[in-house]
């Protein structure tokens, strides 16, 4: 009789549990967030306050900047040359060709270039500060760091968090000039533009703003990348599940957060 | 227990942890004498590990007092918290070296990073320290994935003891090692603390071990203690838990959940 009770569909029951579900959801949600911020709190505090580990920053900086230098520079460079080739078969079809440089360079800095960069340094940097915090985590390095009297916030995160902020925009920088370049290549080589006029149209309508706010914006996905690498990494699982668990959660979500925040970013400073 | 309160180097009264509804501390009452060795004895999952981290620090307990030299410090600041640790040394139980750094700057890590040693005094001391915990030299300059599991071990006691610390835990020192290395591990250990004169508290369920560098002995079961008393009284505990323990008996009062 009981058991034929609970089965039989109750539409109060029911109502309650999916508002249940989508609290818990929400709640959970939330929870996510405060801590993130929480995190991102200390870790600004720490990065400020001494004591400073120059070493360490450097050997993030060359770690975050240089060795992302390939990735980032054949990502522009290819994004500059297919956006030569599609804006040209878009503008060849009012006449508007010569706006093919404009386009390009307008795009790259103010948009492209910095998002993508930010999309594969989460790839490459992000998945790389998840694994290596969270095997700390796991295999108790970051408690003995500890009981040595440093403060992982200071040793750990700081430098990774300093260098993400500090190299992005300078990647994104390099980035700008070699994605301007795609375009030139493919403009002058296959679609037949003059170069002097290429490059005069690049800069005709170019603004300091166009190419600092693309910096500016970089420099909001490095800060990102790296708080989402470390945040993972910290509060990662037991074992290597755990620390799989980890990479992942930092590369998905930085990829979106980047992807919300670029939106956020252009709407500021553009409206 | 022998409480006598000038001798009290560690105490934790009534603490409890929880993990969501897995009750891990249920109120543990434990003090450890100045320059006395307590060896913590209980099974997988007893709560020994949360135990050891709630008195560094490294765990907040959710009730309850712990005091080092009668200091509480439950709720302390960073910096008394980097200053309480200096009196602290510890040994992990899989060692925690950190593997992007050579043997030698493990071992004179903190010493280096407080910025009070240079460079190459940090070096001779890390190299005296390996001779402490019978290691050559040459092992100084080697990365700690290059050595064996005995040796790492090794390694993460010169580093516990780099500092001189007051008190050093011990997190299951032998566990992993072959009987013959265990053996030479708390030789060490018991050699090195009578050195330094040190306060020690381990945890172990290896029970030559626990004979060997116990002062005193205390058993944990299911987040309290249940025995606690001086080590030559363990055979003749008078307690079915702790007979059941020391002996490995698969039937007895403790069950294992499977």
């Amino acid at each position: 009789m009981s058991i034929k009770e609970k089965t039989k569909f109750n539409p109060i029951t029911w109502v309650l549990d999916v508002c249940e579900a989508i609290g818990t959801t929400i709640t959970a949600f939330l929870g996510g967030i405060g801590r993130i911020a929480i995190f991102a709190g200390k870790a600004i505090y720490h990065s400020f306050t001494p004591p400073f580990y120059p070493a360490l920053i450097m050997r993030q900086i060359i770690n975050i900047g240089y060795y992302s230098l390939p990735v980032v520079g054949l990502t522009a460079l290819f994004t500059g040359m297919v956006l030569a080739l599609q804006s040209y078969t878009g503008f060849s079809r009012f006449n508007a060709e010569s706006a093919v440089a404009t386009v390009v360079v307008l795009s790259i800095t103010r948009e492209l270039a910095p998002v993508l960069a930010g999309l594969m340094v989460a790839g490459r940097i992000g998945a790389s500060i998840a694994a290596e915090i969270a095997t700390m985590r796991v295999t108790e390095q970051i408690d003995a760091l500890v009981t040595l009297s440093t403060n992982p916030f200071k040793y750990l995160i700081a430098p990774r968090i300093i260098a993400g902020v500090l190299m992005l925009p300078a990647l994104v920088f390099v980035g700008d000039i070699i994605g301007v370049f795609g375009g030139y290549l493919v403009s002058v080589y296959s679609l037949d533009f003059r170069p002097e006029n290429y490059i005069h149209k690049t800069w005709e309508f170019l603004e300091y703003d166009d190419v600092m706010s693309g910096l500016i914006k970089a420099s909001v996905f490095g800060f990102i990348v790296t708080l989402m690498g470390c945040y993972s990494g910290f509060n990662s699982g037991r074992g290597a599940q755990g620390v799989g668990a980890a990479t992942t959660n930092a590369v998905v979500s930085s990829s979106i957060l980047i992807l919300i925040f670029n939106y956020v970013l252009t709407q500021v400073f553009f409206s | 227990m022998t409480n006598d309160n000038k001798q009290t180097k560690i105490s934790l009264s009534g603490v409890y942890k929880s993990f969501g509804n897995n009750h891990v501390l249920n109120g543990i009452d434990l003090s450890v004498n100045k320059g006395k060795s307590l060896v913590v004895i209980g099974g997988s999952g007893s709560g020994k590990s949360v135990m050891l981290k709630t008195v560094l620090g490294l765990i907040k307990p959710d009730k309850g007092v712990i005091k080092v030299d009668g200091q509480e410090v439950n709720n302390i600041s960073n910096k008394e918290q980097d200053n309480l640790m200096r009196k602290f040394g510890m040994l992990f139980q899989g060692g925690a070296l950190f593997d992007s750094l050579l043997v030698w700057e493990n071992i004179a890590f903190a010493l280096m990073q407080k910025g009070k040693m240079s460079k190459s005094d940090a070096y001779d001391l890390a190299i005296e320290k390996l001779r402490a915990v019978g290691l050559k030299s040459d092992v100084a300059t080697r990365y700690p994935a290059e050595l064996s599991g005995g040796m790492q071990k090794r390694v993460s006691l010169a580093r516990a003891i780099a500092e001189d610390p007051e008190i050093i835990f011990f997190d299951e020192p032998t566990t992993g090692l072959d009987p013959i290395m265990a053996d030479v591990i708390n030789d060490l250990i018991v050699k090195c603390t009578k050195d330094l004169g040190a306060t020690t508290l381990t945890i172990t369920h290896d029970m030559a071990s626990a004979k060997k560098i116990a002062d005193n002995v205390a058993m944990i079961f299911e987040g309290k203690i249940i025995w606690h008393d001086s080590v030559d009284k363990i055979e003749n505990s008078g307690n079915e838990y702790v007979d059941q323990f020391i002996n490995g008996r698969a039937t007895g009062p403790i069950e294992m959940q499977l």
